[in-house]
């Protein structure tokens, strides 16, 4: 732990603070004036701006179509909490700045819904009259009966702390990220099981409307039909049209991909879930059977009902809650990992970013961290496991893996058909959706037009924002600007930059009517480190710009370029796409656009989604902005694919993941930005990003410790040569009748002892039984109980008889015997005339001079020059002699000081040559020295 | 300590006063072993160790497994397991001429009558041998003949294939405690108060058989016989449960010296040891012998004795070594002497000159003054002992170690990793050099940097 003693002043010192230090009082000009508050039991901190509420939360709300905003749930779920703060009308404010009502259900000129995979928003919003501050992310989960299918959610983390949110904006982006996929994975898999329950019904009316109108077409022989016949001839027609407008939605929702998933922890049991269900997506290579029940096995028989012919959408319904929204299990995690965030960030700003930088720091030292610190270890593996996998390419793999297993035989369409790099990525495509595919891309690209795209794209942006006047928006990530990013690339994205349009549509945002004001730009962009912009999150994707790869220029070349010219220049695009009858199945064709798509794999840089609409089949003239998008998504999911495989696995075989590249194309414009900021976070995040402070409790131990630690130094005037002995790797035997006071005293004493292995301390409690050898090499701090019986005579006995190894404190006669300890290091870690009170103070204190120490021990064992001959004539004694005065000299070491750097030197070594860490006790090291008795 | 701890007053002071002991205090500046490695495989108590190479040992004890261990490092190598009672006797065979692999061989015989022929390398047992009548308590092999010996209540002749070539009657119902070889195909089996003295007839043109004839019966001895090996090439030596020392003539087999009073205390002890001591008869049974080229060390009762062969004479003598019966000594190269005993310690004695002694006071530092250990009014007394008897040498006390707790059984010494001490409490205990090894594991360290490339040397 490395931070000055005295910077966590605010943490509060509860039932085991030191009775107060008595200070003379000062004179009364030198006083300064209690805070006002405090006797209202606050601490000055958490008032800052007269907030109403008593310490962060997270409001979960919804912009209702019936009732407008509306809060949802708080976290806590504490009505103190938030007090008599209005959750209503904040629910407005953050809801009001929602953008991404976008196009929802029917897009202009598009006969049928088309789902939204999309992005989260992540905005920081301020509202000074209430003194709170948010940081927002916006959601939307797919409800059946919801108007466009969506219902806009947001979750906001509301603090009364400007600071807090713009610093950890970071964090707050990256833990939020993880619990709407986790929320959004449930949602997904609900809205699949309403589909089909709805397909069955639909099925079922079908099959009830046929025989009617069989029965009508049989008694009614004249050969005209009567107006009934033809209104159930409507009928069914509808039913029909209803029918393929559902299994297009169903075949959407399942077309997400998977690749995202392995991102957020949390939902690892949906991504095997996802898989498998990619796999069996890809089996099924006809739509119609994509809707075949196996995919969903395990649900109960459902009974289909009949549907009225006209289904309303009414406001008398009620709409689902939200744990109806999405399965109870995904609701549960989302809520743990919810409250898990409100205990991340509990605390001042301040605290949060020291033990943030104490995190970052500790990660630096892995060599001797292991030594004294406490609880690194779990952080530590979890940040390893999140470096040492390369979120890369790893994401895409498994449903490509799966889906190469698959059996069914694939038509490889082309395969080198497009230019350069991507030639290389193998189109795949399942024969019977092929033709329709060809189609709609060639349709679609031919027919693009980038000024609408532009527009389309200003008046989104425009209509996004017309909320509250006393909203700031303090920053989002939009603002940042693309340009530089995408400047290195600008000769890739030549004809028309699609960022040209996005900065435009960000100006236009930014620059709204309104009176919102961005305070400033995303602060955490600043910190992330170049390589990581691309993938750093973005509040509004479609700005980020996908010409960070070369593929995505082309392709967006490509498709702006008129059919002829597109042709032209890419002749090998031409014979799939002269194959394609325009006039394709619309049944079929939620498909849609996975040519340019090879396989699932995305860096979290491309993933850069897009409110956009995947390509569906559709009328052409809308076809030129929603293919923009779909090219967009599609070109760097494949040259992510060609770059972040060998070439030989990108073989035809590869195709078999046709399917699930349609998913990566509808994915990447669904909540890509929450992925990516997870992965940019995890991958990024030498910086101290998921900054778990440890739990309370640790908290608290640590506290406890360092108070009865300090106690101990107070108490005895020979706590010096006990805690040397601790230090030098002597076992220190504590011996008293009570257990409690020994526990104690042991806790208090353990956090002097230096580990052999990140697993545990060699510290036992309390012990009644007679020590042995063994108990010496294994523990370096005993609690022994005494007894006075006879019994207890083989326990004393057993302690004299190793008494050369050990120290003994006895609590009972206040009596000490160790050796004999002179140097300086020792009074500077416990100065019995510290002016530190606090325990948790006192804590860091030891913490950061056994952090000196840790270096000096570092540096003495690495130090080559010290340990090996300079050549082969040089002696042992000369040897020595050098470690001797770098050890005086160089480390300023005095008399028993030397013996500690040596121990904890001999404990680096062996932790770094030991194979399986952790695996066996060290030796036990000791010195033939004479001990010393102490009383007081 | 104790005395600390109890409260004062349990341990009176005169006892401390009256123990012979000699000690050392915690302050033992010539003692190298600063570090110790405990190992744990046996569950009964562990009674020998054989060195096998430089760096592997193998133990073995009462219950019945043998263990193969890496003395550097103190990894378990391999565990035998084959018998069903105690390890009476364990000896490492040289390899067959015929066998191709050249892998380290032990030969193990347990109290279930049987002997074992194990490779150490793999952990096979090589063969086994189950045809004894009674229990095996001694090996030994005569490379020169290509056999071994096993000796119960009667000894038998074997080839390195475990064929019995011949053996001798019963000879005793309690059996061969110890067997030498001594030139002219002979070999001295201690039975009981005897020795005897057999020769093997190897087979000739006239006679295939193997044969082994009784030569001599030696009834020297007032007492059992406990201890018995050849010191140099023209004299072996043997040691009786009463203190008899005799010196052989390992040719004609008489009686080139003995020595019998050397452990004999009234002369030598004051009158307060006396009184404990009551000079029970354990006290001297000479249970070990080590030697050098001029002296044979004996462990005597609880003391060390050091003869000259030249001088015929003890130069050297610590009546009261230990506190219980010493059980294994042996003789360190650089003049150094380690015993063990059954109290549990191990101790380092350096054989001086006597000039050198001049009245040097142990140690006992500042924990005597509270009554920690014993103090040491003996000091000046063996000066004055000397003086009479004049013994010019004198065994000091430089270092002990403090483990096991309970009896050592047996040490062994390696020149490189230190000492192993094997002990009742089922533990074998690493004692080694802490400076070297700290040495070792720097070199390892910058090894292992080099290795993964961390390290760079300047050019």
């Amino acid at each position: 732990m490395i931070s000055a003693p005295d910077v966590v002043a605010f943490t509060k010192e509860e039932e085991y603070e030191e009775e107060p230090y008595n200070e003379p009082a000062l004179p009364e000009e030198y006083s300064v004036p209690l805070f006002p508050f405090a006797s209202q039991g606050a601490n000055p901190w958490s008032k800052l701006s007269g907030a109403k509420f008593s310490r962060d939360f997270i409001l979960i709300s919804e912009f209702s179509e019936q009732v407008g905003p509306q809060p949802l749930l708080t976290i806590p779920n504490d009505t103190k909490v938030f007090g008599t703060f209005d959750l209503n009308y904040f629910s407005l404010r953050i809801m009001s700045v929602d953008y991404q009502a976008s196009f929802v259900g029917h897009p202009p000129g598009s006969a049928y819904p088309k789902l939204n995979f999309v992005e989260d928003s992540k905005v920081v919003l301020g509202d000074s009259k209430e003194g709170a501050f948010a940081y927002v992310h916006h959601l939307t989960l797919y409800d059946l009966e919801a108007r466009g299918f969506v219902r806009p959610f947001c979750m906001a983390y509301i603090s009364a702390d400007q600071h807090k949110i713009m610093q950890q904006f970071q964090e707050l982006s990256a833990e939020f990220s993880k619990a709407s996929e986790c929320l959004k994975t449930g949602n997904r898999k609900a809205f699949a099981g309403e589909l089909e329950k709805k397909l069955k019904d639909l099925d079922y009316t079908r099959t009830v409307l046929h025989t009617e109108t069989e029965i009508q077409k049989k008694a009614n022989d004249k050969g005209f039909y009567s107006s009934q016949a033809i209104e159930k001839a409507n009928e069914l027609a509808s039913v029909e049209k209803s029918i393929i407008e559902h299994q297009d939605l169903l075949k959407q929702i399942r077309s997400y991909p998977h690749r995202k998933l392995k991102g957020s922890p949390l939902c690892s049991g949906e991504t095997e879930h996802t898989q498998d269900q990619a796999s069996q997506a890809a089996t099924t290579s006809n739509p119609d059977e994509s809707a075949d029940p196996d995919l969903y096995t395990c649900r109960p028989a459902y009974t289909p009902k009949l549907i009225k012919a006209k289904s309303t959408k009414c406001f008398d319904k009620k709409l689902k809650t939200l744990e109806e929204l999405c399965d109870t299990e995904y609701f549960t995690q989302t809520l743990a990992q919810l409250s898990h965030i409100e205990h991340m960030f509990r605390g001042d700003l301040c605290y949060l970013l020291t033990s943030q930088i104490d995190r970052a720091l500790l990660k630096q030292q892995h060599i001797t961290n292991f030594l004294f610190e406490d609880f690194v270890e779990v952080d530590d593996r979890v940040a390893e496991k999140e470096e040492s996998a390369p979120p890369r390419p790893v994401p895409g793999r498994p449903p490509s893996r799966s889906l190469e297993e698959c059996p069914i035989p694939q038509v490889l369409i082309s395969v080198g058909s497009y230019k350069s790099s991507v030639e290389s990525v193998p189109i795949k495509m399942e024969q019977e959706l092929g033709d329709e595919y060809r189609e709609a891309e060639v349709t679609e690209v031919s027919s693009f037009d980038p000024q609408e795209n532009l527009d389309f794209l200003d008046t989104d942006m425009k209509g996004s924002i017309s909320s509250g006047e006393s909203i700031e928006v303090l920053g989002t990530e939009k603002s940042t600007p693309v340009l530089p990013k995408s400047d290195s690339q600008a000769s890739l994205t030549v004809p028309l930059s699609p960022q040209v349009v996005r900065s435009k549509a960000v100006s236009h945002r930014t620059i709204s009517e309104d009176s919102i004001e961005v305070l400033s730009t995303c602060p955490s962009e600043a910190l992330i480190p170049d390589d990581f912009k691309a993938s750093y999150p973005s509040a509004i994707n479609e700005e980020e710009s996908y010409a960070d790869d070369s593929e995505g220029a082309i392709h967006f070349q490509a498709s702006v370029s008129p059919p002829e010219l597109g042709e032209a220049e890419e002749g090998s695009l031409e014979n799939p796409l002269s194959q394609i009858d325009s006039s394709c199945c619309i049944g079929k064709e939620s498909d849609s656009l996975r040519v340019p798509l090879s396989t699932p794999a995305h860096t979290p840089s491309e993933q850069d989604g897009v409110v956009s609409i995947p390509p569906q089949r559709c009328m052409q003239k809308d076809q030129g902005f929603r293919v923009d998008f779909a090219v967009e998504n599609a070109s760097p999911s494949r040259d992510n694919s060609s770059e972040g495989f060998p070439a030989d696995e990108l073989d035809p075989n590869r195709l078999l993941a046709s399917r699930d590249a349609s998913k990566t194309s509808l994915d990447n414009c669904s909540d890509t930005t929450s992925n990516m900021s997870s992965v940019a976070s995890t991958s990024s995040d030498r910086t101290p990003s998921s900054a778990h402070p440890t739990g309370p409790s640790s908290e608290r131990h640590k506290k406890r410790a360092g108070q009865n630690a300090l106690k101990f130094i107070r108490q005895y005037p020979f706590a010096h040569p006990a805690i040397y002995s601790l230090l030098s790797g002597r076992t220190l035997v504590v011996l008293g009748e009570d257990e409690a006071i020994v526990r104690k005293l042991v806790t208090a004493l353990s956090i002097f002892v230096p580990s052999h292995s990140r697993f545990a301390k060699p510290v036992k409690h309390w012990v009644s039984s007679p020590l042995h050898i063994m108990d010496f090499q294994k523990w370096k701090l005993i609690g022994l109980q005494r007894v006075a019986s006879p019994a207890g005579a083989g326990t004393l006995h057993a302690l004299s008889r190793y008494s050369r190894y050990t120290s003994v404190l006895d609590l009972d006669n206040k009596a000490l015997r160790c050796p004999l300890y002179r140097g300086t290091l020792v009074p500077r870690l416990a100065d019995h005339r510290t002016q530190i009170k606090r325990g948790s103070t006192y804590y860091l204190h030891v913490q950061s001079m056994l952090t000196q120490l840790c270096s000096k021990a570092f540096l003495y064992a690495f130090c080559h020059h010290l340990h090996l001959p300079a050549h082969n004539k040089e002696t042992e004694e000369v040897v020595a002699s050098r470690q001797a005065s770098f050890l005086k000299l160089n480390l300023g070491l005095v008399n028993e000081d030397v013996k500690v750097v040596q121990y904890l030197a001999e404990l680096l070594k062996l932790h770094y040559t030991q194979e399986a860490p952790g695996t066996s006790h060290p030796t036990l090291r000791f010195d033939y020295v004479p001990s010393f008795l102490y009383k007081i | 300590m104790l005395r600390w701890l109890i409260g004062g007053g349990r341990e009176p002071q005169g006892l401390a006063e009256k123990s012979p002991l000699q000690t050392i205090g915690e302050e033992q500046t010539q003692n190298p072993y600063t570090e110790l490695l405990v190992l744990k495989a046996h569950h009964d108590i562990v009674r020998f160790l054989v060195q096998l190479d430089e760096y592997r040992f193998a133990s073995a004890g009462d219950d019945g497994i043998v263990v193969v261990w890496n003395a550097q490092t103190g990894e378990k190598l391999l565990e035998l397991n084959g018998h069903t009672q105690k390890i009476t006797a364990l000896i490492t065979f040289p390899s067959l001429e015929a066998c191709e692999e050249k892998n380290q061989l032990i030969l193990t015989t347990s109290a279930d009558r049987t002997v074992i022929l194990w490779d150490c390398d793999t952990g096979r047992q090589v063969r086994k041998v189950s045809c004894f009548q009674s229990t095996v308590k001694c090996l030994i092999v005569l490379q020169r003949l290509n056999v071994w010996l096993s000796g119960g209540n009667d000894l038998c002749v074997w080839n390195q294939k475990l064929d019995l070539l011949c053996k001798t009657s019963h000879l005793s119902d309690t059996g061969i405690s110890a067997l030498i070889e001594i030139p002219k195909n002979c070999v001295v089996a201690a039975v009981g108060k005897e020795l005897i003295i057999f020769r093997l007839v190897a087979p000739t043109e006239e006679s295939l058989e193997w044969n082994i004839l009784e030569i001599k019966r030696l009834l020297d001895h007032q007492d059992n016989i406990l201890s018995l090996v050849n010191v140099n090439d023209v004299s072996f030596v043997t040691g009786s449960h009463v203190g008899e020392m005799i010196i052989w003539d390992i040719l004609d087999w008489t009686v080139q010296a003995c020595e019998c009073n050397f452990w004999d205390p009234s002369p030598q002890l004051d009158t307060q040891q006396e009184i404990k001591l009551c000079q029970k008869p354990n006290d001297i049974s000479i249970h070990h012998f080590t030697w050098d080229e001029e002296n044979v060390f004996a462990a005597v009762g609880r003391g060390l004795y050091v003869y000259n062969l030249h001088m015929k004479r003890v130069i050297a003598c610590q009546k009261s070594a230990h506190d219980s019966n010493v059980l294994h000594i042996a003789k360190l190269p650089n003049r150094q002497l380690i015993s063990c005993s059954e109290d549990g310690s191990v101790r380092i004695w350096e054989l001086r000159e006597k000039q050198q002694l001049a009245a040097e006071p142990v140690p006992t530092g500042f924990f005597n003054m509270w009554g920690f250990g014993r103090v040491n009014k003996q000091a000046s007394q063996p000066v004055k002992k000397q003086q009479e008897n004049a013994p010019p040498c004198s065994l000091e006390l430089i270092g002990d170690l403090i483990g096991h707790s309970s009896s050592v059984e047996m040490f062994l010494y390696f020149e490189d990793h230190g000492l192993v001490t094997c002990s009742a409490d089922h533990l074998i205990i690493l004692w080694k050099n802490g400076e070297r090894e700290s040495g070792l594991r720097s070199l390892k360290l910058f090894q292992k940097l080099e290795e993964n490339g961390d390290l760079y040397l300047a050019v």
